[in-house]
């Protein structure tokens, strides 16, 4: 079986790599969804195209070798992990030598913050996040400022949470002015936030960076894959899970020049010890590539049926609160909450009616903290329902998931005794 | 704590306000509640009381400190305060909005 992608680096705009082989499934398209089923929940886990779960298959037969071993199996498995890197290098227009690939999205922000925030230890304590960025960043900020603390070093404004408006966009006039501080190591700002589809003031923050000479750190989570993330990042981390991978890899590219140090142990991988998986990481370069050359396409169709969506459920939902930016946002990306709903008992009665969403409610459990970004928008947090649309999204089932949503809503509602408050 | 009712040991009425809680109206105890039950229980005292009436609901569930502002925005009311409450709970102050209310 010839190679999945070259092991030579291969320039942007090279053929794209045909991954399935003769005879497999159509190459085309997102996985068929079970009978009966529809799928609105692509965040963080989006089902694997036939063309990724093809390329999974060929490199577990080509790949499943150790890439440090220096026998032929290994060389195989090397240069199929090589390949990917530079396949990610490509679509993100920088050296394959400046990429790094992570176990998972979580250990890509983890390992973005907390190596600048070691690197730069002389400059001062600072991180400035925005109040909505993944928990994983806002957590690790918090590690970075406590053990800065622990290993002494010139102070700083420790870690610096930017606010956000109704929409969720953060404050770029407050987020340039915490980055203009002394003592400031990074800012972290997500290109877009993958709950709520909020586009944030990046350029505005790159400008304020460049100017305070601090790096910039863009969660590109969410957008990678679906829409053009914009430039002007000193580090990039992405989730390949939100692409429709077919298993868990992050990727973290960081420019030359940014002052690193790592935080774990020393070994062959060194900022990801361990290393990650040949065959995933092979397969989520095949995703994504896919999923760009259908970015176009699929991006227009989603922001129309999510554009219905929000007309929809805001006309015809009693007491509802559409939240997120309607025009400046994501293209596939809508939360919503009702008033007096219990958001988990909202989720388990649309999935019974064949649909499956998401939600950032967390009536279920007091020990729970409900969503923080929603918190921090200052929105219902109960009754929520988060949609993510995969690729390949029909008309149909959306206009089919407006009808039922009402009286499944009413349903839960009087469910609770909350009716005609 | 569990959902579906007051948290065990706790009062089932409230306990003695802080200092400074100020004029706390009618009070509803939702304390030991998830969510969105304190969020109801307020609503449904909202039902029966007058546009410019005080209520003050006591919680401990964590989506009430969000959830509460934002039903008062979608509902017209006025949060006026928020304290700490003896037993680690919250007390949320409205006074509700309508006809005849004094901004």
């Amino acid at each position: 079986m010839a190679a999945v992608i070259p092991a030579t680096p291969a320039p942007p705009g090279a053929p794209r790599p045909a991954a399935a082989p003769a005879g497999g499934p159509d190459p085309a398209g997102p996985a068929p969804a079970l009978p009966g089923r529809v799928l609105l929940d692509a965040a963080g886990a989006a089902p694997p195209s036939a063309r990724a779960r093809a390329a999974l298959l060929a490199a577990l037969d080509e790949g499943w070798s150790d890439p440090r071993r220096l026998h032929a199996e290994g060389r195989r498995a090397r240069a199929l992990l090589d390949g990917a890197r530079e396949s990610f290098a490509a679509v993100l227009g920088v050296r394959t030598e400046d990429v790094a690939l992570a176990p998972s999205g979580t250990a890509a922000l983890h390992a973005g913050v907390l190596t600048v925030a070691r690197g730069r230890r002389r400059t001062g304590d600072g991180v400035v996040v925005g109040a909505v960025e993944r928990a994983a960043v806002l957590h690790a900020a918090e590690h970075a400022v406590a053990v800065h603390a622990r290993e002494g070093g010139p102070g700083g404004p420790g870690r610096v949470v930017v606010p956000v408006d109704g929409q969720g966009r953060v404050d770029g006039g407050a987020l340039a002015e915490a980055v203009g501080r002394p003592g400031v190591a990074l800012v972290a700002l997500q290109h877009a936030n993958g709950e709520v589809g909020t586009r944030q003031p990046v350029a505005r923050a790159a400008a304020a960076a460049r100017a305070a000479r601090v790096p910039l750190l863009v969660d590109a989570g969410a957008a990678l894959g679906h829409e053009a993330v914009a430039d002007g990042w000193d580090l990039l981390a992405a989730d390949a899970a939100d692409w429709g991978a077919p298993g868990p890899l992050g990727v973290l590219a960081v420019r030359p020049g940014v002052r690193r140090a790592p935080v774990a142990p020393e070994d062959e991988d060194r900022w990801f010890p361990g290393g990650v998986s040949v065959p995933l990481a092979l397969a989520a370069a095949v995703a994504l590539e896919e999923a760009l050359d259908a970015a176009a396409a699929q991006g227009v169709a989603r922001r129309a049926l999510v554009d219905r969506l929000r007309a929809r459920v805001a006309a015809e939902v009693a007491d509802v609160e559409v939240v997120g930016d309607p025009v400046d946002r994501l293209p596939h990306v809508l939360t919503f909450s009702c008033l007096y709903v219990d958001g988990e008992a909202l989720v388990t009665a649309l999935d019974a009616a064949g649909f499956a969403v998401g939600s950032g409610s967390a009536c279920t459990s007091s020990a729970l903290e409900p969503s923080h970004v929603l918190a921090a928008m200052g929105v219902l947090t109960h009754g929520n329902v988060r949609l993510a649309l995969p690729v390949g999204t029909r008309a149909g089932d959306v206009e089919r998931f407006c009808d039922v949503l009402p009286g499944l809503v009413a349903q839960v509602r009087s469910a609770l005794g909350a009716t005609g408050l | 704590m569990t959902a579906g009712g007051p948290a065990g040991g706790e009062p089932t009425v409230p306990g003695d306000a802080p200092s400074g809680a100020g004029d706390l109206g009618e009070t509803v105890d939702a304390r030991g509640l998830a969510c969105p039950l304190p969020v109801i229980h307020l609503a449904r005292a909202a039902a029966g009381a007058p546009p410019g009436a005080r209520l003050t609901v006591l919680s401990t569930d964590p989506a009430a400190l969000v959830d509460v502002p934002a039903w008062a925005r979608l509902r017209g009311h006025t949060l006026l305060a928020t304290h700490g409450w003896p037993g680690g709970a919250t007390a949320q102050t409205v006074r509700l909005g309508g006809a005849g209310s004094v901004s």
